[in-house]
């Protein structure tokens, strides 16, 4: 059975809890318990129906103020995947959340009320989705049931957000007409729609192609731990353990490791259930090398004819998630990229973009929380990597405040800065 | 050829990842161990992340002396064959020195008394990260935390304070005497777990099999009978076929009634039931509406 991770956004008004409700009921996810405790609080909260959001809200401080603070993680699984649903809160001020839960999704849905069409923050939404490029998205418009199920207006909807989508990179989009409160198009294919020619919402998520998602041509093991038993059954051996983050290796293969440029081939690609012909990404191994080398955490094998950029001058785009201080051009942070800790100085903001209208403003001087800019770092070491487009994993990277030890920034690799 | 991994196959990889970041980045680690079927899993997975060397770190057992007897020996089998250091917090010390006083009456629990035990040993041996077997579709409070999640020099969470976790990058640094729980199977739910015990092939304590017991029955959930708890007028003891989904003090853990004898059957029951593990078996959680969030808070597990 194959996993999808996919983020949900959109407001409490757009209709996302009802729609992920209706997922996980129909799909018989809800338990029984977790069914009667929710109608419970509803009635302490003196609602008249049974409030589905607060499934995904969980903290005492959101059913209190009735707000979805954070990212919940969600889990149902139909006889073809297990789903991840990563849950984002909708309001402006959670930019970091979406960003958050959009770092490991495989597609994304974005929620709009085909009363109102592509909002701003419908175009937020989608921007966020081809910034953190999430190779699916679509675009469930609902409440189709407000709007007499009519076709018209599905197309005047997808046409509305086409306009805006050819300013974005979006590799795969799918537009599905559902009532998530009547169920049309959620599970089953609505009776109510007998023009819409496409999947339901669960069977497009059950069918989406997503195993070429991964880099499987670009060879790239971080080096995250060195294996050394120190016992008499492996007196002298020597593994580096770590996660495949593209591209495939093989025993014999021509590798080179950053940053020494050392050159060994593959001895072998061990694990506990024995060795391996080959490793691909997100594979967990411990490869070992025919010749002794010094390598330690932080390192990268790589083959020998396709290798990473490798410096200290990185152009990258930077979402902000602090609240106590904003970034500056000589901000001092500590930076995290792959296995790789280092520090990191800003030298330049080339402008911060407005989400809403995608514009440049190249006089900003600072970015604050929930703020998107393009950034250039120098750091103290140089990192090995590849544009974030072309590699999510060797592509981002965390900032992290060198006082408070808080993460404070998320950035997506443009490529070497000049 | 496709470069497909399986689910099971891939939360694995995710979690051993997450057991070797946590073994680079930390200088003194720990596994909360329990017994139960998760943490039985989470050694398998740490077992995985650095074979053929040993557990870079030390097991604990955080023991509220209501245990299940074939848990304990289990425990130390397990222990012995992975050649692991065990550590026992011990919350029966904790009440014979006078650190906690045990709660009376018919329903006196050790489980809030479990959390002093944890943190005086955290302090004791100076670890700075913790791992544990929570999942979050145990409930709502975990579904929300992170899988590296920082707990202040109080072992307290605060979690509209959270730090973002993106990708893969996980942020592990913190501040002498403040440490971080780390969860690598925060992603699998009861099946998955369940999955990977049979497609693993990995022992489990027999509790989870079906067998006779002798139980009662408080608030809807079925007890055993035993040394550790003291049954109320109203309640008869009873013979029962049963079978436990979560394992943990003896005292507040029911068990369900079940004919599942074999792993194939448990999964099949689990597949189709219609309450949570928590729900079905766990007194603790009950308490309110946010008794899970509250608990946490304080630095429980």
């Amino acid at each position: 059975m194959e996993m999808l991770r996919f983020a949900t956004a959109g407001s409490v008004d757009d209709g996302k809890s009802t729609l992920i409700g209706r997922l996980l009921y129909d799909t018989k996810t809800i338990f029984e318990d977790q069914l009667e405790a929710v109608e419970r609080a509803s009635i302490q909260m003196g609602a008249e129906y049974t409030n589905l959001a607060l499934l995904t809200d969980g903290l005492r401080a959101e059913r209190e103020q009735g707000i979805t603070i954070d990212v919940a993680y969600r889990y149902f699984a139909t006889p073809k995947r297990k789903f991840i649903i990563a849950d984002t809160p909708g309001h402006t001020q959670y930019t970091r959340n979406m960003v958050t839960g959009a770092s490991t999704a495989d597609l994304a849905i974005v929620l709009l009320d085909a009363r109102k069409g592509v909002l701003e923050q419908s175009k937020r939404h989608s921007f966020l989705a081809s910034l953190l490029r999430i190779p699916h998205l679509v675009l469930a418009v609902n409440k189709m049931d407000l709007v007499d199920y009519d076709q018209k207006r599905f197309e005047e909807v997808k046409d509305e957000f086409r306009d805006f989508a050819s300013k974005l990179d979006i590799a795969d989009l799918m537009f599905i007409p559902v009532s998530a409160l009547h169920g049309d198009n959620v599970v089953d294919r609505s009776e109510n729609m007998g023009w819409y020619e496409g999947p339901s919402l669960l069977h497009h998520l059950e069918e989406v192609h997503i195993a070429s998602d991964r880099n499987h041509i670009d060879t790239r093991f971080p080096v995250q731990y060195v294996i050394r038993p120190q016992s008499d059954e492996y007196h002298d051996y020597r593994g580096y353990a770590g996660t495949m983050a593209g591209g495939v290796l093989r025993p014999g293969d021509d590798v080179v490791v950053l940053p020494s440029g050392f050159q060994s081939t593959v001895k072998s690609i061990e694990t506990l259930d024995g060795p391996l012909d080959e490793a691909f990404a997100p594979m967990a191994v411990t490869v070992r090398l025919n010749d002794e080398i010094d390598i330690s955490r932080g390192d990268m094998i790589v083959r020998a004819n396709n290798q990473p950029e490798v410096s200290q001058d990185i152009d990258a785009m930077v979402s902000w998630m602090n609240e106590r201080s904003p970034l500056t051009t000589s901000s001092k942070l500590v930076i995290k990229h792959t296995t790789r800790t280092t520090k990191a100085v800003v030298k330049d903001l080339s402008y911060m973009l407005d989400i809403n209208s995608l514009h440049r403003n190249e006089s900003a001087t600072e970015l604050k929380l929930n703020e998107i800019g393009r950034v250039q770092l120098r750091t103290q070491t140089p990192l090995f990597f590849d544009e974030y487009r072309r590699n999510r994993e060797t592509g981002s990277f965390i900032l992290v405040d060198e006082v408070s030890n808080v993460t404070v920034g998320a950035g997506m690799i443009l490529g070497e800065s000049t | 050829m496709a470069y497909d991994l399986t689910h099971l196959r891939q939360l694995e990889a995710e979690s051993i990842y997450i057991f070797r970041e946590v073994a680079a980045e930390f200088e003194n680690p720990c596994l909360l161990f329990s017994g139960g079927k998760d943490s039985i899993v989470m050694l398998r997975l740490a077992e995985k992340a650095f074979w053929p060397a040993k557990l870079p770190f030390p097991v604990m057992h955080v023991d509220t002396g209501h245990n299940f007897p074939e848990v304990l020996e289990f425990r130390d089998k397990r222990v012995s064959e992975l050649g692991a250091r065990l550590v026992v917090a011990s919350v029966q010390d904790a009440i014979d020195s006078g650190k906690v006083v045990e709660e009376t009456g018919s329903r006196a629990s050790r489980n809030r008394l479990q959390t002093t035990a944890l943190l005086d040993g955290i302090a004791e041996h100076r670890f700075d990260a913790l791992f544990g077997g929570a999942r979050r579709d145990e409930e709502k409070a975990r579904a929300k935390e992170r899988v590296f999640s920082f707990r202040d020099e109080f072992g307290a969470w605060d979690p509209k304070n959270q730090r973002p976790e993106l990708w893969s990058l996980y942020n592990g640094r913190i501040k002498q005497g403040e440490h971080i729980r780390v969860f690598p199977i925060s992603n699998y739910t009861e099946l998955d777990i369940w999955q990977y015990i049979k497609e693993e092939g990995i022992e489990i304590p027999n509790v989870y099999f079906s067998h006779e017991r002798e139980v009662f029955e408080r608030d809807g959930m079925l007890l055993s009978t035993g040394d550790f708890i003291t049954l109320m007028d109203d309640e008869e003891p009873f013979m029962e076929t049963v079978r436990y989904r979560t394992v943990g003090d003896m005292s507040c853990t029911g068990a369900v009634e079940s004919s599942a004898d074999t792993i194939d059957k448990i999964i099949d029951e689990v597949a189709v039931t219609r309450i949570t593990e928590r729900g079905a078996t766990r007194a603790d959680d009950r308490v309110s509406e946010a008794a899970m969030e509250d608990r946490k808070k304080e630095g429980y597990f």
